[in-house]
């Protein structure tokens, strides 16, 4: 019946496929923000041009600095994830980066031990289980706080970073000191027994690792009832309290499961690529992947494209660094624009749908 | 030990904590009128950085101390701005805007710190103290906390000021209703988006205004990043201190001590690793959110947009 008496529609607008309307509005803020991203570099005296098709063939076009890319991409999708999994249940928990440095210090002060004793996939495995179990712990004061007396967990989740890039590296130079070396760093994982890399490249196996987490979180997110009372609790909090969802337990639950695969993404960077911590590591990666999850729309595949374009960005603007002398910190400045530019995109979409 | 005690030593660990907590203040001061008027500035600590990298940049390029501070408070107030277009104007969600501020703010001013000052590192003279007479004289104390610049007695007049405009004026009342209840507000015919702009704006001038005091008086150099998330903890301290300006100076003034204790006990010899130092601050936050949550009370209306006639 109801198709009967819809009014037919006057001069219909070319029906355009379904993925095109949220591509572009994801396209036309990274545009923006790369235009914007133009006007500083000419401010600052460089070639605009010169320096984007520098990045581009450094992080893209080489096979070194595509490797490279691919390589940065495995702690970003990881973060990328644990931060879907809370910005989905509508909780900010942007306490990641402190989660990430402290699994980052746990898989580095238990892995090389680990190794030593028994064989290394299960050395791994446990020394990862253990960053996550650090991540999750870290992001239980902020997650209490907010289930218990309404605090913005935002506050709190940062107020943990600042005091967890501190503490490791307390915790190194006091404890956890790799006597062989002058640096405060924890003890090396030796090359051969970190993650294996990839036949003929010099990705490891934790690009696969990294992939598998973010597409069983996407899946689970978007098809399990599990993921269905999440996204509840992120829609409308009341109506989860109604539908008889155990919001406050959930609240902590989803925060520390968000803190767990923070602290995982930390142990996975480790036992692939860094193998070892050092007192001073500290990349503020969870920062940069918040405007990256946003413009996939929380989507894990989307999440995908965008985390391997910010790559491509990351490594060749460090080459850039170098070689045009225009600091890495530029990058910073262009995830700010697009933040910025991603809020008006859907700002203006906002708009038109509520006055169509 | 006995070192630690004298009075020379004590009396710089006051100076110190009052000098480390102006920013604090300032800015904490300026949230906590945001926050009133319902707008959440995730982005203060960008506007504080902001504040501190325009304010050295004008006092370092022959503006003095007095040009540098008005550029701060430009700075931190062209900041809100983007706040309030974003914000209170369009109603685009006040984390991710104050998100975007803070991380370009970052980036910008340490590309800029790298073009201009990273090859001299140039630095301020130390500031013209202004000692008060009489006051001054007592023993301990007077060094401690009346002889200062003329912009730290500024701060720590501001609470009185403000506290009688939040309690004897219309503006003071407007706000309120702006963060508690805006269409009240907007039934008694007052412009609920001018009068959230006011608290914005006034929220970046004062973070301006104590980042360039940061850099300015307290260390007399920029360092990129160098807020080190003193804009999380003024917006901690609105939050705790709810709707007293006085609140958010004692509390100001108490991270200010610890501050300053940490460095002091460095220098005095006392061996603590600076990383747990570092972490005090923030340690301090986290306790006392624990211990004194429950009563940290924000508007009803807070990081919500308003819109006419939308429920």
């Amino acid at each position: 019946m109801s198709e009967m008496t819809e009014a037919p529609r006057v001069a219909a607008a070319p029906r355009l496929p379904g993925w095109a309307k949220p591509l572009a509005f994801a396209l036309l803020p990274v545009l923006a923000a790369l235009l914007a991203g133009a006007l500083v570099l000419w401010a600052l005296g460089s070639d605009p041009l010169n320096y984007y098709t520098y990045v581009v063939e450094r992080g893209l076009l080489r096979t070194r600095g595509l490797q490279a890319s691919i390589v940065h991409m495995i702690p970003l999708l990881i973060l990328g994830t644990a931060l879907i999994v809370s910005f989905r249940a509508g909780l900010w928990n942007l306490g990641i980066d402190g989660q990430y440095i402290l699994g980052t210090l746990t898989a580095g002060v238990v892995a090389p031990k680990l190794v030593a004793v028994m064989p290394v996939v299960p050395a791994l495995f446990l020394a990862m289980l253990a960053g996550a179990a650090v991540g999750a712990l870290w992001a239980l004061p902020p997650a209490l706080l907010r289930a218990k007396h309404g605090i913005n967990e935002v506050i709190s989740g940062l107020m943990m970073s600042f005091m967890a890039t501190s503490l490791a590296a307390a915790i190194i130079k006091l404890w956890a000191k790799d006597p062989a070396s002058l640096e405060p760093q924890t003890s090396t994982i030796p090359v051969e027994q970190r993650l294996p890399l990839l036949p003929g490249t010099d990705i490891n196996l934790g690009i696969v690792i990294a992939l598998v987490v973010t597409i069983a979180a996407h899946l689970a997110i978007s098809r399990t009832s599990a993921g269905l009372k999440l996204r509840i609790l992120g829609l409308n909090p009341a109506a989860a309290t109604h539908a008889g969802l155990p919001a406050p337990r959930m609240i902590v639950l989803v925060l520390c499961l968000s803190g767990a695969i923070g602290g995982f993404a930390g142990a996975v960077e480790l036992t692939g690529v860094l193998g070892k911590m050092q007192a001073s590591w500290n990349p503020a990666y969870g920062f940069a992947v918040v405007p990256l999850v946003f413009l996939a729309r929380m989507n894990g595949w989307a999440m995908i494209a965008f985390v391997f374009a910010f790559s491509v960005l990351s490594i060749g603007g460090a080459s850039a660094a170098v070689r045009l002398g225009v600091p890495q910190s530029f990058t910073m400045v262009l995830v700010g624009f697009l933040l910025l530019f991603l809020a008006l995109a859907e700002w203006i979409d906002q708009t038109r749908r509520e006055q169509a | 030990m006995s070192g630690l005690l004298t009075e020379t030593f004590l009396a710089a660990l006051l100076s110190g904590a009052v000098v480390a907590a102006v920013p604090l203040i300032l800015a904490g001061l300026g949230e906590q009128m945001s926050e009133r008027a319902g707008v959440l500035n995730i982005g203060l600590e960008g506007m504080i950085l902001g504040g501190a990298y325009a304010g050295f940049a004008a006092a370092v390029g022959g503006w003095g101390i007095w040009g540098g501070f008005a550029a701060g408070i430009l700075a931190g107030m062209a900041l809100a701005m983007i706040m309030v277009v974003f914000c209170v104007r369009l109603g685009i969600n006040q984390i991710i805007v104050g998100i975007a501020i803070t991380l370009g703010v970052t980036g910008v001013t340490a590309l800029l710190h790298n073009v201009y000052f990273a090859r001299t590192y140039p630095r301020l003279p130390a500031p013209e103290k202004w000692a008060i007479p009489g006051l001054s004289q007592i023993p301990l104390i007077g060094p401690g906390l009346f002889d200062h610049h003329l912009m730290t007695y500024a701060a720590l007049l501001a609470p009185f000021v403000l506290m009688w405009l939040y309690k004897g004026s219309f503006l003071g009342l407007n706000l309120s209703a702006a963060g508690e209840k805006p269409e009240a507000l907007d039934a008694a015919g007052i412009d609920v988006t001018r009068t959230r702009t006011t608290g914005a704006l006034f929220a970046g001038a004062m973070a301006g205004l104590g980042g360039a005091y940061l850099s300015e008086i307290g260390s007399g150099i920029f360092v990129p990043a160098m807020s080190h998330g003193s804009g999380f903890i003024a917006i901690v301290l609105a939050m705790l201190a709810r709707h007293r300006p006085v609140w958010v100076m004692g509390g100001a003034l108490l991270f200010g001590l610890c501050l300053s204790a940490a460095t002091a006990l460095q220098v005095g010899g006392v061996e603590i690793p600076t990383d747990f130092i570092q972490m005090l601050p923030f340690a301090m936050v986290m306790a006392v959110l624990i211990a004194f949550g429950r009563k940290a009370r924000l508007p009803a209306a807070l990081g919500t947009p308003y819109r006419r006639g939308q429920r």
